[in-house]
């Protein structure tokens, strides 16, 4: 039975990683060939970063996904923490109108979006571009920190609040020592989240972006459309390299403090 | 904690402006004509695409079917790893996800191609070309490997509640493993299955670049429709808006049935 577990798992690690690494493989191939690897070569890396469309959608890319994960965190967590202490009705009025962009189809959240956008471009100084964005990112995200948030307070005796006031906190002390540190594991998961959809989007993006302002998933889409460039392996190996590179840091560090913890425990 | 009710405010104001209004709008758009009078002839131009609706409808079902399959062993078996090795190996799970999915397509395009190295490798052995690429099995394979890690972490959340002393419980009063599956395991992890469920038919069936990128032009989906009639050539926001509502509709009754199999009334995902 356990052989048979770590074969399957060995199986589906296989069906997720094998393409890419096919990709990656492909980034140093010398021809454009995709299937014939015909000798090394670094070219396509170095046409990677001549190309300045693609470098400053990933500045930019990056900008967004950074302004649109912090403030739908605080936003989404202030929200959280309202609405836990909401009467039913109203409370799943808002959760229902909450979960609205997550249960949609994105395509949908995008759609509706750009026709708010282009009613309000028509009669307001609003052009489609960097601000559209950010604010159709922090659309989505939100729903992601509160859905993260609520589950927390299930867990949370709800007399906690009042026990610390009674025992002399102020309402922030209370705020701050009791329901922060409850519900921070939430917090820290929704901005994850939140990041890494806004990182990841394209459809919603696709949408709300103009001529002005692109992400690199919009780039990427008008790069797969046009003729087939390693280029694009190059970028996806790098991509790549990154992310593994910052799940093992975080993994590094989560596991320094576990010992650290365990130290003091000890 | 109910004088903290405030602090939801701003939150609340967003959601009527950026969520509550696009899809009034929505709506408006789908029963208007250009001019601005009501008329359902929209609504009822959607009619004439049942086809795509039909093939969008059970290529993410598929799709969906094929993920619970691959997830529900693979979230069980992570569910019963040491601690320590849960987290390694839904960290390798979650790694593909954190690669944009048009580069994971991308990938596909290249593996699929009539030159790619899966018509290369089966040409070796003497079998092909085979026609693999703009067919409805690459689209369905492009929703199962973008969508996967969607089915497997709700099911991996809820299986590793599972206490492991009541599989231990259940077997020793005389359940057989398949016994302790259908009435334990399976019972236990249901929110995570409706959730998984969800979580791959909704953007399965709402696709418009898995199906342009590896079901080439023939296998229109209806998000590409939807596409076309705001970004592509057939500019059409009124048709537009009518087929996204109906496809709303649509997520939305699977969704109430997802409901009822569901055994609480929390909120969906």
């Amino acid at each position: 039975m356990k052989k048979l577990s770590r074969i399957y798992v060995a199986l589906i690690l296989m069906f997720l990683y094998v393409p890419i690494f096919v990709l990656i493989v492909f980034s140093f191939n010398e021809t454009k060939s995709r299937s014939v690897f015909s000798g090394f070569t670094l070219d396509w890396y170095a046409r990677l970063f001549n190309n300045d469309i693609i470098i400053s959608s990933l500045i930019n890319t990056l900008i967004i996904a950074v302004l649109a994960s912090v403030a739908s965190t605080i936003l989404g967590t202030l929200a959280a923490i309202g609405i836990n202490g909401m009467r039913k009705v109203p409370k799943a009025v808002i959760m229902n109108v909450t979960n609205m962009p997550i249960i949609n189809p994105e395509i949908v959240t995008g759609v509706s979006l750009m026709l708010l956008f282009v009613f309000f471009a028509a009669r307001m100084h609003l052009e489609f571009g960097f601000v559209t964005l950010v604010i159709a990112h922090i659309t989505f995200d939100v729903p992601y920190v509160i859905l993260n948030i609520m589950p927390k307070f299930k867990q949370m005796d709800p007399h906690l609040y009042e026990a610390a006031q009674d025992l002399g906190c102020s309402p922030f002390q209370a705020f701050k020592r009791v329901i922060l540190p409850e519900i921070m594991p939430g917090v820290i998961s929704g901005f994850l989240m939140a990041f890494t959809y806004s990182l990841d989007d394209f459809v919603i993006s696709y949408f709300t972006s103009g001529s002005t302002s692109q992400t690199l998933p919009i780039t990427i889409y008008s790069m797969t459309r046009r003729k087939i460039s390693p280029e694009i392996n190059a970028l996806s190996t790098l991509i790549f390299v990154v992310v593994v590179v910052v799940l093992i840091v975080k993994n590094i560090i989560e596991n320094r403090q576990a010992k650290k913890r365990g130290l003091y425990r000890g | 904690m109910k004088q903290l009710k405030v602090l939801s405010l701003p939150y609340l104001v967003w959601m009527v402006i950026f969520i509550v209004v696009p899809l009034l709008m929505v709506a408006f758009f789908a029963f208007t004509t250009e001019d601005g009078s009501f008329t359902i002839e929209n609504i009822s131009d959607v009619g004439q695409y049942a086809n795509i609706f039909v093939r969008s409808i059970w290529l993410a079902l598929i799709a969906t079917v094929i993920c619970l399959l691959l997830a529900y062993p693979l979230a069980f078996i992570l569910s019963r790893m040491e601690k320590h090795k849960q987290g390694t190996m839904l960290l390798l799970v979650m790694l593909p996800m954190w690669m944009n999915f048009l580069l994971r397509t991308y990938a596909w395009m290249t593996l699929l191609g009539n030159n790619g190295i899966i018509n290369n490798l089966l040409g070796m052995i003497g079998i092909g070309p085979l026609k693999l690429i703009n067919t409805s099995g690459a689209v369905v394979l492009g929703m199962v490997y973008n969508y996967l890690p969607f089915m497997i972490l709700p099911l991996y959340s809820v299986m590793q509640k599972i206490d492991k002393s009541v599989l231990e419980a259940a077997s020793d009063l005389g359940c057989s493993f398949r016994n302790t599956l259908f009435r334990v395991i399976v019972p236990l992890s249901l929110p995570g299955i409706t959730s998984g469920i969800t979580m791959v038919f909704v953007p399965a069936i709402s696709t418009f670049i898995i199906s342009r990128m590896l079901g080439g032009g023939s296998n229109l989906l209806i998000g590409d429709l939807i596409e076309m009639q705001f970004l592509g050539n057939s500019y059409n926001p009124h048709l537009g808006a009518a087929i996204s509502l109906v496809l709303m509709a649509i997520i939305l009754v699977i969704m109430t049935v997802m409901n009822q199999f569901s055994p609480d009334d929390q909120v969906l995902i």
